[in-house]
């Protein structure tokens, strides 16, 4: 156990990331899953044409983000008068009322994190698609891990459902475009997660350092 | 084929990039000082996260602490016709249960009150737990481990409606949202349990009860 071999060699060792049992991954078919024995943890997956599919959805998560910022989500009409909010006022509404470290949180969660991880994705997968390595790859997939628990479209969307609700005796609520481009966003986002072939992408930027 | 970990080999796996890699100097788990730097992608290498059991009880003893002003204070202020009224997370799900909107109400108490402190609760039962050394169920205290990862992120929903409600409805006496300080501590209370959670190394359950469940 444990001595190096090549790295084109489909199976290989792992630890499992939750309880660090020592594992030899066999050579998995596009779409394959492997799971942990002992703790049922994911192990390793191999998504059929990752970095393909991976592009296709980071230029389509990042068209419904950039609408998603321009175009007003709600507006509201009390009795006549009109009033409409687009993501970054929210945060925006925050800052100038002096709840500045709010207004980071929020902007930071529902525009610059998901921003960031959909272009650092693109960053990643656009070249190794062409099969060239990306420019500064391991630095960028490093940062990917550490973005993504902070990107909360999906949270976001439930509180524009609950603040809906809350404002509906008050007042009438039209969604904008930017609320429907926003629902489309969520389950794209989500799909480029779990087409990513992360080991893939790591043996292809970093193809020198054998994988035991 | 024999079981064991990857400490017993001692081999660590890269946080970062999950490369394999042998570390000589072996079990260091407890130690600041990285075993060195993987070599794949450059990031700290580590037997276990470092310190994991006391920066978690850190984290996890502070989010208490934010999670009281979170619910005392009043997190926004509806002024309708003129009348202003704060309220706090509480009050917000009661009002919505008084106006006939109770699944709102149980999905804002969920998100914003029972995820959050069965999230701590969580988070202090595996600290207790693995610091006792038990070997009960390592399974089931795993998957408890990820669906706190999973859950606690959407804690976030009532910070989001103060947001929303506070850039929409703007128009002075008539009506008027504006954010209080309770939605600080909230926004606070929700970071720090998703930096414990993170900070918590699930494969410490595991080390106390050997390789016997494969």
């Amino acid at each position: 156990m444990g001595s190096p071999v090549d790295h084109d060699s489909p199976s290989r060792l792992v630890a499992c990331h939750e309880c660090d049992l020592l594992a030899r991954v066999p050579a998995l078919p596009p779409g394959g899953v492997a799971r942990c024995p002992r703790c049922n943890g994911i192990l390793a997956r191999a998504p059929a044409k990752s970095f393909e599919r991976t592009a296709a959805l980071g230029f389509a998560a990042l068209t419904l983000l950039v609408v998603s910022n321009l175009f007003p989500f709600l507006t509201l009409d009390i009795s006549g008068t009109l009033s409409d909010m687009t993501i970054i006022q929210g945060a925006r509404t925050l800052w100038d009322g002096d709840y500045k470290l709010l207004a980071g949180l929020v902007f930071g969660t529902t525009v610059l994190a998901p921003l960031a991880h959909i272009v650092l994705l693109l960053w990643i997968v656009v070249p190794l698609w062409m099969n060239r390595i990306p420019w500064a790859g391991r630095k960028v997939l490093r940062w990917l891990d550490v973005i993504r628990p902070w990107s909360m479209a999906e949270v976001f969307m439930l509180g524009v459902l609950v603040s809906m609700v809350k404002l509906a005796d008050l007042a009438d609520i039209i969604p904008g475009i930017a609320l429907w481009s926003f629902v489309a966003l969520i389950p794209v986002l989500t799909a480029s997660l779990v087409t990513l072939d992360n080991d893939l992408a790591w043996r292809r930027i970093a193809p020198e350092i054998p994988v035991p | 084929m024999s079981v064991q970990t990857a400490m017993e080999a001692n081999l660590a796996m890269c946080h970062d990039c999950g490369l394999l890699v042998h570390l000589p100097h072996g079990d260091d788990h407890d130690d600041d000082h990285p075993d060195g730097a993987c070599p794949r992608c450059g990031s700290h290498l580590h037997m276990r996260k470092p310190y994991s059991l006391q920066r978690t009880w850190a984290l996890v003893i502070g989010a208490f602490i934010l999670f009281l002003p979170a619910n005392l204070l009043p997190i926004m202020k509806v002024t309708t016709l003129g009348r202003g009224e704060a309220s706090t997370i509480m009050e917000g799900v009661m009002h919505l249960l008084h106006g006939g909107m109770w699944p709102l109400a149980l999905v804002v108490f969920v998100a914003s009150i029972f995820v959050p402190l069965m999230k701590m609760i969580a988070i202090v039962y595996l600290l207790v737990s693995v610091q006792r050394g038990s070997a009960w169920r390592p399974g089931e205290r795993t998957r408890m481990y990820r669906l706190t990862e999973i859950l606690g992120r959407w804690s976030m929903v009532d910070i989001y409606v103060v947001t929303i409600l506070a850039a929409l409805v703007h128009a002075g006496a008539l009506a008027q949202v504006d954010a209080e300080p309770g939605a600080i501590f909230f926004g606070a209370t929700v970071v720090v349990t998703m930096i414990a959670a993170e900070s918590f190394d699930p494969r410490l359950i595991w080390d106390r009860c050997g390789v016997k469940h494969g």
